[in-house]
């Protein structure tokens, strides 16, 4: 299973490579980093969602915080079966449900709008609260990046999180440590970011955001956990699998050329 | 001549004084017991924005989410993503002016059904200072797609909007000021959301007025009345503006006098100045803030002192004709 995860991570880093530069603009390193991630949420059973029923109402909620990272979710989306894999180079077009940002409901699995940084986790903490409210089952997943932690929103939204005891609400920050600026410990530093979340009343779990059964683990002892929200903090390299990339900043917010297409979809190949 | 088909009090001139929140207050509450997915979320202004009126009746349904206004408009975009109709409830200058990003991601793009009450607008808030004087969020809200504005005109009329407003598939923005002002309305009187009210039929000068100028407009005609005939249209939704209705009453008066407790920036004044300089070019005067901040005063002296009353809707009438 894991094997087969992993599999199918490097084709849908594929995928975004090959959306991205079809696209020619867009943002690489966060949805290459966290493919192994989207994968393991989608393909590795850890969420509840019906493909031939996108908008079921027990599904748990995925709200992507950080937008920019669409390309990944649309990836996952689409090798899910939610919508044509074909779909999938219309990226950025005119006429696309595939926004450069994405807005809610515009494809199936698109729960909220988001790009503005910050915005995803009150909407999940609004999610989570209505669920707790009505005692409803399903579970909410808020994907994050960690340069998105400099909004003062953010913390707003943790300390309203904390305050409803959302155990219903897993959080999901890539701390990949990049962003657009360079570092992010340089641009505004983070470090350290558990330590800030524990202090925040969240159950916090730093894991390897490219090991699939940590993964697992770790979404499995947040649905174990009572009278506070589960922090999810991924280590990550940002581009992985391409190895010009890796944890260079500048690709957070670039994409390949033509020919850096053909030797990242070479290099992913081999994986 | 008062229009009898709006069922206005019948003597303008022994109004009784009652203060918009007050009616919204209660309207939220009665909302709340015919919705049960009625919610109310406050920012540390229960009181103020009377909100303590649903959180006593429905104490699960209200919730407190602190000095965060920001977050607040999130969560009630997430809340009403899953069927919750969420009441967002802060002063204007905070919501929307702080959180305005959050309404227009997080609400209006996504079509979410959130109503924002914007409260203490105008000089409301007036011995606090001009920080706490809101006077840009008709323009701040009006530029947005998806979002319909509404402005009730006295006490009466925002319990029937806030009942309206909840029972409207969308997001809204309602605005409203803090002192007790003239009661005009009652609850014979109709009110359709998107469908400007013509309260006073006149043929010489038409007055487009919202929130609580609406008074000041009809008393202001009461005070020409023999000498110049003024209709007072009741624009109670800037978005979206009543065309059909401004655009009738122009054709008939040929003059025109806006009059808000709002910048005459952005606000209903350049809602009605947009659609008549494409449709119907016109002579107009617009009554309200004159692209100033406000200061710190009683909000009747404020009132005077930016020109927003009855003598200043009188003052521009007689200029224009």
């Amino acid at each position: 299973m894991t094997d087969d995860l992993i599999e199918i991570a490097s084709l849908l880093r594929a995928e975004v490579v090959k959306m991205l530069t079809m696209a020619g603009t867009g943002h690489s390193a966060g949805p290459l980093g966290s493919a192994d991630f989207w994968t393991a949420l989608y393909l590795g059973n850890l969420i509840n969602y019906r493909v031939d029923e996108p908008w079921w109402e027990e599904r748990d909620r995925v709200v992507l915080s950080a937008g920019h990272y669409c390309p990944i979710l649309y990836a996952v989306l689409a090798e899910t079966g939610f919508f044509p894999k074909t779909e999938l180079t219309t990226l950025r077009q005119l006429g696309s449900r595939l926004q450069g940002h994405p807005v809610a409901k515009m494809s199936p699995g698109i729960e909220t709008s988001s790009g503005p940084l910050g915005q995803g986790i009150s909407q999940a903490v609004g999610m989570a609260l209505a669920a707790k409210l009505d005692n409803k089952k399903w579970r909410v997943i808020c994907f994050m990046g960690d340069g998105e932690q400099d909004e003062g929103q953010v913390w707003e939204a943790y300390l309203c999180a904390a305050k409803y005891a959302l155990s219903n609400l897993t959080v999901v920050v890539d701390r990949n440590n990049i962003q657009i600026d360079g570092q992010t410990e340089d641009v505004m530093p983070l470090d350290s970011l558990a330590a800030k979340l524990s202090a925040f009343n969240f159950n916090v779990i730093e894991i390897d955001g490219h090991n699939m059964a940590d993964i697992a683990e770790a979404m499995e002892r947040a649905k174990v956990t009572f009278e506070k929200p589960t922090a999810i903090i991924l280590t990550t390299t940002p581009g992985k699998g391409v190895s010009f990339m890796e944890n260079n900043p500048v690709w957070h917010g670039k994409v390949p050329s033509r020919a850096e297409e053909i030797l990242a979809l070479a290099e992913l190949k081999k994986q | 001549m008062i229009n009898p088909e709006m069922f206005l009090v019948n003597d303008l001139t022994k109004v009784v004084k009652m203060a918009m929140r007050d009616g919204y207050g209660e309207g939220l509450v009665e909302a709340g017991k015919r919705n049960p997915e009625v919610v109310a979320l406050c920012a540390d202004l229960t009181d103020s924005t009377r909100t303590d009126l649903f959180k006593a009746a429905f104490p699960d349904r209200f919730l407190e989410m602190g000095i965060s206004e920001q977050n607040m408009m999130g969560v009630a975009a997430g809340m009403a993503a899953t069927g919750k109709v969420p009441f967002v409830n802060s002063f204007a200058c905070f919501s929307p002016g702080r959180n305005w990003e959050q309404l227009r991601i997080s609400v209006c793009l996504s079509g979410n059904n959130v109503k924002i009450i914007g409260g203490h607008a105008g000089v409301g808030n007036g011995a606090d200072g001009g920080n706490q004087q809101m006077f840009e969020d008709i323009a701040l809200t009006r530029v947005l797609p998806n979002l319909t504005v509404v402005i009730p005109a006295d006490y009466q009329q925002a319990k029937k909007m806030t009942l309206a407003i909840a029972d409207y598939h969308g997001p809204v923005y309602m605005r409203m000021t803090k002192p007790k002002r003239e009661v005009v309305t009652t609850g014979g009187t109709p009110l359709t959301i998107g469908k400007a009210q013509i309260f006073r039929l006149g043929k010489d000068v038409t007055v487009f007025a919202c929130g609580a100028m609406v008074y000041e407009a009809l008393a202001a005609a009461e005070e020409l009345a023999g000498d110049i005939d003024v209709e007072v249209i009741n624009v109670h939704t800037v978005k979206p503006l009543d065309k059909e209705t401004v655009l009738k009453s122009v054709s008939k008066t040929g003059k025109v006098v806006t009059a808000e407790e709002h910048s005459i920036i952005g606000g209903l004044g350049g809602a009605i100045a947009e659609l008549l300089g494409e449709e119907l070019p016109t002579k107009m005067r617009r009554v309200g803030m004159k692209d100033r901040f406000g200061e710190s005063g009683e909000p009747t002296e404020l009132l005077v002192k930016f020109g927003m009353t009855k003598e200043a809707i009188i003052a521009q009438i007689k200029e224009l004709i």
